[in-house]
C-alpha cells in the first residue's frame, strides 16, 4: 500500500472513532453526527490542501470542532427534549447500527402475540387456565413464552444460526420432563416444579441476552442489569394493565354487559405473557432510560432493608421466638434474601469499582451480614424441622436454596470486609456474583425435574 | 481577538441569517464565510454553529435539505424561509441601533456635544 493510502486509512479510523465518540451522546443524534462529520470532512481537506499532513490536519479540525461536552451540552440545550423523547424513539433515530427500529418494533410486537397466542392455545386441548386447573398451566407457563423471548434475543442479537439449537435443549428437556413424569395433581413436587423451572429456564434466555458473551463478567452483568430493569418495568406496565381492566369492566357495566370473561379469560393472560416481550423489548430500546430507575431504587431501599432487617433480629433476639417453617414462609424468607443480592448486586453495577469506599458501603456490608445472619437463623429453623420430621420435598428444597444464598452472601460479605478494609478490589464482588448465577439456575432445575422422582411425587 | 460568549451568541443569529440571504449553504461553508468577512478576526468554535442552526430551524427562520455532494458525502443545506427574512429584518434594524449610538459615543459626540443620543426612540 503506498503511503499516502496507508494515511488516509489511518485517517479514517480516526474519523471513525470520533464518530463513534459523538454517537454515545444522548443528546446528538445520527443526522447530526453525518452533519458534523461531514463538516469535520470539509475542515480536514481544506487544511491538507493547505499542506498540513492527514493526521495534524484531523487534530486542527478536531479542535475547532471544539469540546465535545460543551457541544453536547449546547444540543441538549437545543433539543432538551431528546432526554426524554428517547422513550418513545426507535434506536434508528439514536444512531445506534443496525436494522431500522421500525422492523425490530414489528418483530417485538409480533413476538408478544404469539406469547399471548401460545398462552391461550392449550385451551383448546381443555387445559383450564382459571385458578390451578389440571396443574399444566402452572408446569409449562414458562414454557410458553420463555422461549419466544428467547428467540428474540437469538434474533435481534443476530445469533439465530444452527449452533444456537443447543439453547432449544433445555426448553425440549423441560418440557418433557415437566409433561410426562406422573405429578400428582397439586402435589409439594409439582408445585415446587412450578416455582423452579422459570428460574432454571431463565438461564438460557440469559445465555441468549448475552450472545456471545455470556461467558464475560460485562455481559453476564449486563443480564443481571436486564433481568432488574426488565421486573421494574413488567411491574410498571402490570400497573397499566391493571388500570385498563379495571376501565373496561366499568365503562361495560354502564351499560349492562359483563366483561369479567373477557377480563379474565384475555386480556390477563394474554396482556401478562405478551408484558415479558414488550418489557424486554422495551428494557432493551431504552436502556439509558431506565438505567438510571435501578441504582436509584438501590439507593433509596438498601437502608430501610437494613433496618427492617435489624429490627427483625432484634425482634428475635427480645422475644426468642423462633422462624416458623411453613413453605410460604420460607419462600417469603428465600425472596427477602434474593432481594438483598439484588440491592447488592445493584449497587455493584452502578458503582465505580476504582472509588474508595464511602459510608453506603458501610451500610451495604451491613446489610448483607445482617441478611447472613437471618439466612443462618432460616437453615437452623429448617434443619430442626428436618430433624424432627424427615425429608421432604419443601423442606429440602427450601435447605438448598438457603445454603446457596448462604455461600453467596458468606463470600460476598468476605469481599466486601476485605474491599472497606482496602485490601481487595470492588471488582471481586463483580466477578464472584456473575460466577455464580448458574448455581442458582442448575439447583433450581434439579428442584424441578429432579426433586419429583426423588420423593416419589409427593 | 476574543469575543465575549454573550457578543457571540448574540451576533450569531443575525450573522447566520445575513449569510443565507446570499444563498442557500451548510454549516462549513458558512463558517468559512464568517471567517472571511471578518478577516480572522471572529473565530467561531465550529461545533456550535449547529446548535444554532438547528434553534433557526425550530424558529422556522430557515428549511433544511439533504444533498449528496459529487463524492458521494451527503450534505445538510440551509435555505432562509419568509420568517427568517423578517426576523433578520427586525434584527438589522434593532443592531443599526445598537450599532447607532456605540457609534454616537465613541466617534461623534466629540464633534457634536449636545445630540440627543437616542433619537429613534
Amino acid at each position: 500500500m503506498s503511503s499516502s493510502g496507508r494515511q488516509r486509512e489511518a485517517l479514517e479510523g480516526q474519523i471513525a472513532e470520533w464518530r463513534a465518540y459523538l454517537r454515545r451522546r444522548r443528546a446528538i443524534f445520527s443526522p447530526d453526527v453525518e452533519e458534523l462529520e461531514s463538516h469535520l470532512r470539509d475542515q480536514v481537506k481544506a487544511l491538507a490542501d493547505a499542506g498540513l499532513a492527514p493526521d495534524e490536519a484531523f487534530l486542527v479540525a478536531v479542535k475547532r470542532m471544539g469540546s465535545l461536552d460543551a457541544l453536547s451540552r449546547e444540543f441538549a440545550r437545543e433539543h432538551s427534549d431528546r432526554l426524554w423523547k428517547q422513550l418513545v424513539l426507535v434506536n434508528g433515530e439514536t444512531g445506534e447500527p443496525g436494522r431500522s427500529g421500525f422492523v425490530e418494533t414489528a418483530v417485538a410486537v409480533c413476538v408478544a402475540a404469539a406469547a399471548a397466542l401460545a398462552v391461550k392455545a392449550p385451551e383448546l386441548f381443555g387445559h383450564s387456565q382459571i385458578g390451578y386447573g389440571d396443574g399444566f398451566y402452572p408446569r409449562n407457563i414458562s414454557l410458553l413464552v420463555l422461549p419466544l423471548l428467547t428467540g428474540f434475543f437469538l434474533w435481534k442479537r443476530r445469533t439465530l444460526d444452527l449452533r444456537c439449537l443447543w439453547l432449544a435443549l433445555p426448553f425440549v428437556v423441560a418440557a418433557l420432563f415437566i409433561n410426562l413424569l406422573p405429578f400428582k395433581p397439586g402435589g409439594h413436587t409439582e408445585v415446587l416444579a412450578a416455582l423452579h423451572l422459570p428460574i432454571a429456564l431463565w438461564l438460557a434466555v440469559g445465555a441468549a441476552y448475552a450472545g456471545g458473551r455470556w461467558n464475560s463478567t460485562g455481559g453476564r452483568m449486563d443480564f443481571i442489569r436486564f433481568s432488574g430493569e426488565l421486573f421494574i418495568y413488567y411491574v410498571l406496565i402490570a400497573l397499566g394493565g391493571g388500570v385498563l381492566t379495571a376501565f373496561t369492566g366499568v365503562m361495560f357495566k354502564a351499560i349492562g354487559l359483563d366483561v369479567e370473561w373477557l377480563a379474565e379469560g384475555w386480556l390477563l393472560p394474554c396482556g401478562a405473557a405478551g408484558a415479558v416481550i414488550i418489557g424486554a423489548w422495551l428494557v432493551e430500546a431504552k436502556q439509558s432510560v431506565i438505567e438510571n430507575m435501578a441504582p436509584v431504587l438501590t439507593r433509596l431501599f438498601t437502608p430501610l432493608f437494613t433496618a427492617v432487617l435489624l429490627a427483625f433480629l432484634a425482634t428475635m433476639a427480645w422475644t426468642g421466638s423462633g422462624i416458623d417453617v411453613k413453605r410460604e414462609v420460607l419462600i417469603g424468607f428465600d425472596l427477602l434474601l434474593a432481594l438483598v443480592l439484588g440491592l447488592l448486586l445493584y449497587a455493584v453495577s452502578a458503582r465505580d469499582p476504582k472509588s474508595p469506599p464511602d459510608a453506603f458501603d458501610v451500610l451495604q456490608f451491613v446489610l448483607v451480614v445482617s441478611a447472613l445472619v437471618v439466612d443462618l437463623l432460616a437453615l437452623a429453623a429448617i434443619g430442626t424441622r428436618i430433624s424432627e420430621f424427615g425429608f421432604s420435598p419443601n423442606r429440602v428444597a427450601a435447605l438448598g436454596e438457603n445454603l446457596i444464598l448462604l455461600v453467596n452472601l458468606g463470600w460476598s460479605a468476605w469481599i466486601y470486609g476485605r474491599f472497606l478494609l482496602g485490601r481487595g478490589s470492588f471488582l471481586a464482588l463483580e466477578r464472584w456474583q456473575t460466577a455464580y448465577l448458574p448455581v442458582y439456575a442448575v439447583w433450581a432445575g434439579f428442584v424441578a425435574v429432579g426433586f419429583p422422582p426423588l420423593f416419589d411425587y409427593a | 481577538m476574543n469575543f465575549s460568549k454573550d457578543l457571540v451568541a448574540a451576533s450569531a443569529t443575525p450573522l447566520v441569517l445575513a449569510i443565507l440571504a446570499e444563498g442557500d449553504s451548510y454549516g462549513y461553508a458558512i463558517l468559512k464565510r464568517v471567517r472571511e468577512l471578518s478577516g480572522g478576526r471572529l473565530q467561531w468554535t465550529d461545533g456550535m454553529l449547529y446548535p444554532v442552526l438547528h434553534r433557526l430551524d425550530r424558529l422556522g427562520y430557515v428549511k433544511t435539505r439533504w444533498e449528496t455532494s459529487r463524492s458521494g458525502r451527503r450534505r445538510k443545506y440551509y435555505r432562509i424561509s419568509r420568517r427568517g427574512r423578517e426576523q433578520l429584518e427586525v434584527q438589522r434594524r434593532q443592531w443599526q441601533v445598537v450599532d447607532g449610538i456605540l457609534r454616537d459615543l465613541w466617534f461623534e459626540r466629540s464633534s457634536a456635544p449636545g445630540q440627543p443620543l437616542l433619537q429613534e426612540s
